[in-house]
């Protein structure tokens, strides 16, 4: 079970019978435990609660933090290079992500229909992802969508010359990044793969002993039976491109540019944070980025609600 | 869990288990599968060549990765690499030492951390354990940047900015869920029988972590090292935070900062040093693949 789906269930069944039950290891489990609740405590609560009081201070690291009230807050809601940011990011988001799970599912799906090499097919598709996060990719990415890159060097060969830069005009420079996330779309096939091999293969027999067409096998037996992977997938992705930080950091030189095209959310909270040292003000932006994160990750789960198919 | 076992996610026998039920007439599934394979070989090769057109324009004169889309001629010029592993304050070597370093402090903490406390929510019963877990669980969903700040401050304060033990000392803490949803997982798929077998014989907790459970989820923790090391070999935002010298840089940094210096200009130094960087992950990739498929399947499938 996914750590998605573990999380919907002990929500829907939560306190099953009251009786009171024993905890006979409470000794050996605080041992055990120990290591994750000093972390839980020092590395993840105390800092969420100090962040949270921070994006009510104006702290910069040497004075002590000065308590301005709602200052930060009322900053954000004019700082149109945050707004810019956000929009990059949804954009980035909800284009990317499902471009890249729909390649996902698509080729998961051709390569469970039994092709030969299947093995040296996932292989081929599954290693960008492991490399697409890196540094080194997006310095080749860099070069590939500039004016001379390898880009416009095969462009050339079909006559199309005299091409911009991608990554140095406005328009496009996002969609260089956006086509990265899409290339890395082999973790998500992996999980699809994973679980198309789960669906039993009777029901398919089934629907074709009664006469049903592959296509409509796939749309009534495929679909609804991977729904719960799918699901997972959007949950985590989303979450993830959310917060995706390297490529667009690379691509642009640190800069998020040009003119601001590439400021990723995350992007602009580092600037504010780590090179100008607004330390306040990039603790109100963690907390919006959280917020923005819990909501659509709650939209997900009460959306699934009218998709999801569980068939337990 | 038990049914990946007995289910190999890595289809060593394609065709055999996945093959289509349907039996159409002959020449038409033959026209089909041809059609399947030209698409799969064109995806990939449009998926591949931008790595392949890297490593081969590595190898060849600065002015023509501007010229060259093609990947043939394939030269075996090494000037690139000898230029770029000294093109920086310290020998390429010198970055590639210290990922090294960071990689194997986070692979023992996980390994230690997360084994720990997956064994402690997977076999005892102990008071709050089920808020535990859900807390654990949606850890695995916090944005990394709500903590970063105070963790950032704290960590200068106790004046271990510029050094590694804000990257390592976390993951000896079982901050990374991810490992520690994974074990839980797999240690349900353990029989319990076997814990009490040992019981029986005597052994308390400890013993049957040690001596029973802890050989039993090599296969887990195989695929936590290997994650935790293309993680952190690929690390970039809490390296770019925490690590302010040159010296300190690990292999994604010098990288940066090779980007920062030599601007456009040397190319092939930076292809060059690039595909080193590559080549850990590449090996990792060919002999690990089977514990990340697994990872991904084990995590993600119920």
């Amino acid at each position: 079970m996914s750590a998605v789906g573990e999380l919907t269930q002990m929500v829907s069944n939560r306190k099953k019978g009251g009786a009171k039950e024993k905890h006979p290891d409470n000794k050996p489990a605080l041992v055990f435990m120990l290591p994750w609740l000093v972390g839980l405590l020092g590395i993840t609560l105390i800092p969420m609660v100090a962040s949270f009081v921070l994006a009510f201070t104006d702290y910069s690291l040497l004075a002590p933090p000065e308590f301005v009230g709602l200052a930060n807050i009322k900053e954000m809601i004019g700082d149109t290079r945050l707004h810019n940011s956000l929009v990059v990011t949804f954009i980035y988001v909800f284009v990317g992500t499902p471009l890249q799970l729909v390649m996902a599912l698509l080729l998961a799906v051709v390569l469970n229909q039994g092709i030969k090499g299947l093995a040296f097919y996932r292989s081929i598709f599954y290693l960008p992802s492991l490399l697409g996060g890196s540094v080194a990719i997006a310095i080749l990415w860099r070069q590939m969508f500039g004016a001379n890159g390898l880009i416009n060097q095969v462009a050339g060969m079909f006559g199309l010359t005299d091409l911009p830069g991608w990554v140095s005009n406005p328009d496009t420079a996002l969609g260089t990044i956006i086509l990265l996330h899409v290339w890395t779309f082999g973790s998500p096939m992996i999980i699809f793969l994973a679980g198309l091999r789960q669906i039993p293969e009777m029901y398919y027999e089934a629907a074709s002993v009664d006469g049903a067409s592959k296509v409509a096998q796939f749309f009534k037996i495929t679909i609804p039976l991977l729904t719960p992977i799918i699901f997972f997938n959007v949950v985590l992705q989303v979450i993830n491109a959310f917060q995706s930080f390297t490529q667009a950091f690379v691509v642009s030189g640190g800069t998020g540019g040009p003119s601001d095209s590439t400021m990723f959310y995350t992007l602009y909270l580092y600037q504010k944070g780590f090179t100008q040292f607004d330390m306040g003000y990039a603790s109100a932006m963690a907390w919006l980025l959280l917020i923005i994160v819990a909501i659509f990750t709650a939209i997900n789960f009460f959306v699934s609600k009218f998709w999801v198919f569980y068939d337990d | 869990m038990t049914d990946l076992q007995s289910r190999p996610t890595s289809a060593e026998a394609p065709g055999t288990d996945a093959a289509a039920p349907t039996r159409r007439p002959r020449r038409n599934h033959l026209v089909r599968r041809g059609v399947r394979h030209a698409i799969m070989i064109i995806a990939s090769i449009v998926m591949i060549y931008p790595l392949l057109w890297m490593v081969v324009s590595s190898l060849r004169p600065n002015d023509e990765i501007f010229r060259n889309p093609s990947i043939f001629p394939i030269s075996l010029d090494f000037s690139n690499y000898a230029r770029g592993w000294e093109s920086l304050a310290q020998p390429f070597s010198h970055y590639l030492m210290n990922s090294t370093l960071l990689v194997l402090g986070c692979v023992i903490g996980n390994l230690i951390a997360c084994s720990l406390t997956a064994y402690a929510f997977a076999r005892l019963k102990f008071w709050g354990r089920n808020i535990a877990f859900a807390v654990m669980l949606m850890t695995l969903m916090l944005p990394i940047h709500v903590v970063i700040v105070p963790q950032y401050i704290m960590f200068s304060q106790t004046g271990w900015v510029n050094t590694m033990l804000p990257l390592i000392l976390p993951k000896f803490l079982a901050t990374d869920a991810f490992f520690v949803f994974l074990m839980v997982q797999f240690i349900r798929g353990i029989p319990r029988e076997l814990d009490e077998a040992a019981r029986i014989d005597g052994a308390g907790h400890f013993r049957t972590f040690f001596q029973v459970i802890l050989p039993l989820m090599l296969p887990a923790l195989a695929t936590t090292t290997i994650f935790t090391f293309m993680w952190m070999w690929n690390d970039f935002f809490g390296s770019l935070i925490y690590l302010t010298t040159p010296d300190n840089f690990t292999v994604p940094l010098a990288l940066k900062s090779f980007l920062d210096t030599q601007g456009s200009s040397d190319w092939g130094a930076m292809f060059a040093m690039s595909v080193v960087s590559l080549i850990p992950l590449f090996l990792v990739f060919l002999f690990g693949q089977r514990f990340l498929v697994k990872g991904f399947a084990t995590t993600g499938i119920k």
